[in-house]
């Protein structure tokens, strides 16, 4: 078993920022400096290999990201190993930005990252407060204040996710609100950094450029990660999963059809990934209702009712653009 | 002399930790919480001023604690209390309501008695602290009395 370092006990008194956080959070029960522990019970006992497992089962791809989060929650059930022999080190900062193009399932990892965050201790109460411009910044002087410290005040012992966060920075306009809550957030992720992860996410470039334009924010961020698009199987992988958890199927052609249909697709503007993936299969769902219906005379199986069939997806726009 | 009002009046004062672990019991049972502050201590004084608006929607105590900082840092030598205000149709009242802050010097109250028809006695309390205006109540170190 490995055993941690153990050899002097530093006794520092270097405080967290909130003590009332910190204090309030299970931490583990005190070691003697020659103790070992057993890192796999504790890992069993945190729970996180359930989360890591779904986040395995349940996500398609993103194999960057997902060995960013292993390593992270790795380092926090260590960190927290650590405490229990009082090898203080501050908390690691926690606050991430995702970029990604629309549907590559930022806002889905966000959730599961603030019940990872919770069954390792790190936020008190796993929950996820999901806001945009419009929630942060105010309409008149004096009104985004009280609106940001609200927003931060809900999300206090969860995370903070900040969707298509560029839209707070407007370069055109100096006097624009919106920069008054980027300061506000400045604030409170360095001072209450054990309350509060703050995730910012949005597309690439343009965070790239917010970033740019407001380096205090991106130094307060440890973990920038980067979700990349999908590509056809995992896009197949992904309608499967979906298919599934719906209690649908496709037939045999309706699987080749709906292959010619994500290849198509892909090439369309406005291609929105796995979220592209859900609402082609939501139309194909009222299609097949429909054609169930429209069949008079017979009766249908419990099958014929899961059952995609190629004419559910042949009759989308995708495939009249190409003919005409 | 040493006010006493609310839940835990006749506890020690709270701690922060202890504040925040009541704040999370409130939070726990859907209460909605508030911060008011006053530097009038009179015992009939229902009309604290508040410091923001009600919170709803908290899930961590930490939100709570944040206001109450912030409003010590504003007001430090004035009471400032914690509301609890449980909505829920059978009781529609506060739950709980405990002091936070409280000026470091507290003068106390006078018993005043009036004449009244028949010789018969009047009692009021005075709060010394009252004579003062408003605003300029608790000054950092009290004058000589
Ligand atoms: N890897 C994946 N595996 C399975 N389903 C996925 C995956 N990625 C995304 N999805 C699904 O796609 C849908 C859209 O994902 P999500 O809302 O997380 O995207 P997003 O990156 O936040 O998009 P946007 O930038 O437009 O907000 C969700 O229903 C989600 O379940
Ligand atoms: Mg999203």
């Amino acid at each position: 078993m490995p055993t941690p370092g153990g050899t002097d006990q530093e006794s520092t008194t270097q405080g967290p920022t909130d003590p009332a956080a910190r204090s309030r959070r299970a931490s583990p029960s005190r070691l003697p400096a020659d103790a070992t522990v057993d890192l796999a019970a504790e890992r069993r006992a945190s729970g996180i290999d359930e989360i890591l497992d779904t986040l395995d089962r349940e996500l398609v791809g993103l194999a960057p990201v997902k060995t960013r989060i292993r390593e992270l929650a790795a380092l926090l059930l260590v960190d927290r190993v650590r405490q229990g022999f009082q090898l203080s080190a501050s908390r690691p900062s926690l606050h991430m930005s995702f970029t990604g193009s629309p549907g590559t399932g930022k806002t889905t990892v966000a959730l599961r990252m603030a019940e990872l965050l919770h069954r390792l201790g790190c936020i008190d109460r796993g929950h996820l407060v999901a806001v945009t411009r419009d929630d942060l910044v105010g309409q008149y002087v004096g009104h985004t204040a009280p609106k940001t410290k609200e927003v931060i005040k809900r999300a206090m012992g969860g995370v903070l996710f900040i969707d298509e966060a560029y839209y707070l920075y407007r370069a055109e306009n100096e006097r624009d609100y919106g920069q008054e809550a980027i300061e506000i957030l400045l604030q409170v992720m360095e001072s209450h950094r054990d309350s509060l992860v703050v995730i910012f996410a949005g597309y690439k470039d343009r965070m790239e450029s917010f970033f740019s334009s407001n380096p205090g924010l991106s130094s307060r961020i440890a973990h920038h990660l980067d979700f990349s698009d999908y590509d056809l199987d995992e896009l197949m992988a992904i309608a499967a999963l979906m298919l599934e958890r719906e209690h649908y199927r496709f037939s045999e052609p309706a699987e080749r059809t709906f292959r010619d249909y994500l290849q198509r697709r892909m090439r369309q503007p406005r291609f929105a990934n796995a979220r592209s993936v859900r609402n082609a299969l939501e139309r194909a769902r009222l299609r097949q209702a429909n054609r169930l219906l429209a069949a008079t005379g017979r009766t249908w199986s419990r099958d014929d009712l899961m059952r995609f069939e190629p004419e559910d997806f042949l009759a989308s726009r995708v495939f009249a653009d190409e003919s005409t | 002399m040493r006010i006493t009002q609310g839940t835990f009046s006749y506890l020690p004062d709270l701690t922060d930790d202890e504040i925040a672990m009541q704040v999370q019991y409130a939070l726990d049972h859907g209460w909605a919480l508030s911060v008011e502050f006053t530097d009038d201590p009179h015992p009939r004084n229902h009309y604290w001023h508040m410091w923001g608006l009600p919170m709803f929607d908290l899930h961590d105590a930490a939100g709570v604690v944040y206001e109450v900082n912030e409003c010590r840092q504003a007001y430090p030598l004035y009471y400032i209390r914690v509301n609890a205000y449980d909505a829920s149709p059978t009781r529609q009242t506060t739950a709980l309501s405990f002091i936070v802050n409280r000026p470091p010097d507290e003068p106390g109250f006078r018993l005043e008695r009036q004449e009244h028809v028949d010789r018969r006695l009047r009692y009021t309390l005075h709060p010394y602290a009252a004579d003062r205006p408003a605003g300029d109540r608790y000054p950092p170190t009290m004058p000589e009395r």
